[in-house]
């Protein structure tokens, strides 16, 4: 396709001269365009074929060729989905879990990277670092001593190992993204604000806080999509059926009995959906404040 | 240490041991660090009753035969020798991890790369692909295996039935041994490609001053020129640090596998991640899952550092020495 590409190119070089410019500028930009076409095609397919299989009746699903539509969509497949396995309660625990760590995410790492950003005290850089060196680090190697913890506090089978940890400053990712926030933020602001007598607390809440807000909404948001879409701790933590978030639970509905032998893809699919689409609606609402704290990590990263 | 009320310096002259050992000599800059202190406390907290102290906790426990119903029992390097010599899926789960790592992290980045590229063109529209582009990252983890699961399905998946319209009989994927594999690479690239890492090169494309692209123009550098002597070199901290993320974000995976294959067929996707997974939480072999974790952490710092050598090679910090 490149030497296709290459071949179009030169072929329009080959015009003849004075017009040659502007055609090889278009015929470049068409060329662009359909590249760019075909490539958001193959990112937008297995959404596409996510919702119509989801919309499709059982025998449907297996026709040869397979249709793209489906006869008459059947929305109520959803709501089966939602009676197939407690998908309601799922939900439910997963607004709990992500609620409640988000909250403490946000509230947490702005006040540790306040810490990081507008005090001087011995050892803040070596806590600093210390802070970036646990971004390196995998999981897998803290996580069986957190569960000897928590199961040491009989927590296991709760939502609580889901949520607290995150209340202790959220994590070294938002605390670094915070604190870049902050630094970027005159220190005069604040030093104004001591003079006429207000407290670190009152600097903090009044001054600083309100002009962090799209870094806020930036951890926020991150914080929301990785809850809402981590597997691993609720795998670990959670063992009954009534625990369980969303994430967790969706792959049970591989293991669903088929009933009469009947495929139950179009279930799992629109159960798909329902776990996909908070985090496409926080995306779509909120865009700006995604790239804005994806950008900040790295660029000082 | 920071739990002195902070009036007590305020209101004397004198600085106490405590302030000096903040690293304040003025009873106002002790007022400081120990508000400072406060602020960091929770976070303190949390490093140490989540992350330090559990390193310590699986450094000790690695040397153990720990199965939580009973205390461990101190095994020396028992689990090490028992992870090289007597466990016959640690090493093919290294080399499936490696493999998959090897196509990801280099297919990703040149991907991730290549898109940003794209959109950094300033063509109209570009906003609208970009979000096109970062909504497979949304996608948990789960309901990316089973929707990939159904898009790979051998008879009546449309990829297999798009191939077939080509003239190929599309092998079994997720089912087959030899196509497991490289069935989870397309769906992760497919997932990450266009996420975090395109929109962090983005960044770092912008970031490029165009003065200089400008002045190499003049000069009569072409297209490929450019890139090679002003984008690639401005860029290269931030391709410096994808590489390091994708190279930690590859040797993790595990929801995809564990979720889509579980493992198999026949353990050709038994990623490093499942194995310590399944030893130290389906088999509770606290100890040897330690152990596990342990190597895990080494052969990433070591990656990571290799990284990090060899960059000083080819990463350029416009800033100068930094």
């Amino acid at each position: 396709m490149a030497r296709q590409q290459a071949f179009l190119v030169e072929l329009a070089g080959a015009r003849p001269a004075g017009r040659s410019h502007a055609i090889a500028w278009s015929v470049g930009n068409v060329l662009f365009y359909l590249a760019i076409a075909l490539l958001s095609v193959i990112f937008l397919f297995p959404f596409f074929w996510t919702v119509t299989s989801s919309l499709k009746q059982p025998f449907e699903l297996f026709e040869y060729p397979p249709k793209l539509f489906p006869s008459v969509p059947q929305v109520q497949n959803y709501l089966t989905a939602l009676n197939t396995e407690p998908l309601l309660l799922w939900v439910w625990n997963s607004v709990i879990v992500v609620t409640l760590s988000t909250i403490g995410v946000v509230v947490s790492s702005s006040v540790v990277a306040y810490s990081f950003a507008r005090f001087e005290y011995r050892g803040r850089e070596l806590f600093f670092i210390l802070t970036l060196a646990t971004m390196m680090l995998p999981a897998q190697v803290t996580l069986i001593p957190q569960f000897i913890l928590f199961n040491a506090l009989g927590w296991i089978n709760t939502l609580l190992p889901l949520w607290v940890p995150f209340l202790f400053g959220g994590g070294a990712f938002y605390i670094f993204l915070m604190r870049q926030f902050l630094l970027s933020l005159p220190a005069d602001l604040d030093e104004a604000a001591l003079i006429d007598g207000a407290s670190y607390l009152q600097v903090f809440w009044l001054v600083l806080l309100p002009l962090c807000q799209p870094a806020l909404a930036a951890v926020a948001i991150i914080s929301f999509v990785s809850t809402w879409n981590d597997f691993l701790s609720p795998l670990i933590y959670l063992n009954s059926q009534e625990k369980f978030t969303l994430a967790l639970g969706l792959q049970f509905f591989q293991n669903v009995p088929e009933e009469g032998g009947m495929p139950l893809q179009h279930l799992l699919m629109a159960a798909s959906v329902m776990a996909m689409i908070p985090c496409l609606v926080l995306f779509f609402s909120f865009q700006r404040y995604f790239v804005e704290g994806v950008v900040l990590s790295g660029i000082k990263g | 240490m920071a739990q002195a009320p902070p009036r007590i310096a305020g209101r004397t002259r004198e600085v106490s041991w405590l302030a000096r050992a903040a690293g304040a000599n003025s009873p106002l800059k002790a007022h400081k660090a120990l508000w400072g202190y406060i602020f960091l406390s929770p976070w303190l907290v949390g490093l140490v009753v989540f992350i330090v102290g559990p390193i310590i906790a699986s450094f000790y426990l690695s040397f153990t035969d720990y199965q939580v119903m009973s205390p461990p029992n101190w095994v020396g390097l028992a689990n090490y020798e028992k992870a090289f010599t007597g466990d016959n899926l640690f090493w093919p789960s290294i080399w499936v991890t490696l493999k998959y790592a090897l196509v990801v992290v280099p297919v990703g980045l040149l991907g991730s790369l290549l898109l940003a590229m794209a959109l950094n063109q300033g063509k109209r529209g570009t906003y609208s692909f970009r979000t096109i582009f970062y909504l497979p990252s949304l996608v948990p983890a789960v309901a990316l295996a089973l929707v990939w699961t159904w898009l790979f399905h051998p008879e009546v998946g449309p990829i297999n039935v798009a191939l077939s319209y080509a003239g190929i009989k599309g092998p079994a994927w997720i089912a087959d041994d030899h196509w497991a594999l490289p069935a989870l690479i397309i769906i992760s690239l497919w997932s990450s490609v266009g996420g975090n890492t395109m929109l962090i090169f983005l960044a770092g494309l912008q970031g490029v001053p165009s003065a200089l692209l400008d002045a190499a123009a003049i000069d009569g550098a072409g297209r490929w020129a450019k890139f090679r002597h002003i984008t690639l070199p401005m860029i290269s901290p931030t391709v410096l640090f994808n590489l390091i993320l994708g190279v930690i974000g590859a040797l993790k995976v595990f929801t995809l596998a564990f979720v889509a294959t579980k493992g198999g067929p026949n353990y050709a996707t038994w990623f490093f991640a499942l194995h310590i997974y399944q030893q130290a939480f389906s088999y509770f072999r606290m100890g040897y899952g330690s152990a596990l974790a342990w190597l895990f952490v080494i052969m990433l710092l070591a990656f990571t550092y290799l990284q990090l050598r060899v960059s000083q090679r080819w990463v350029y910090y416009a800033g100068g020495e930094s």
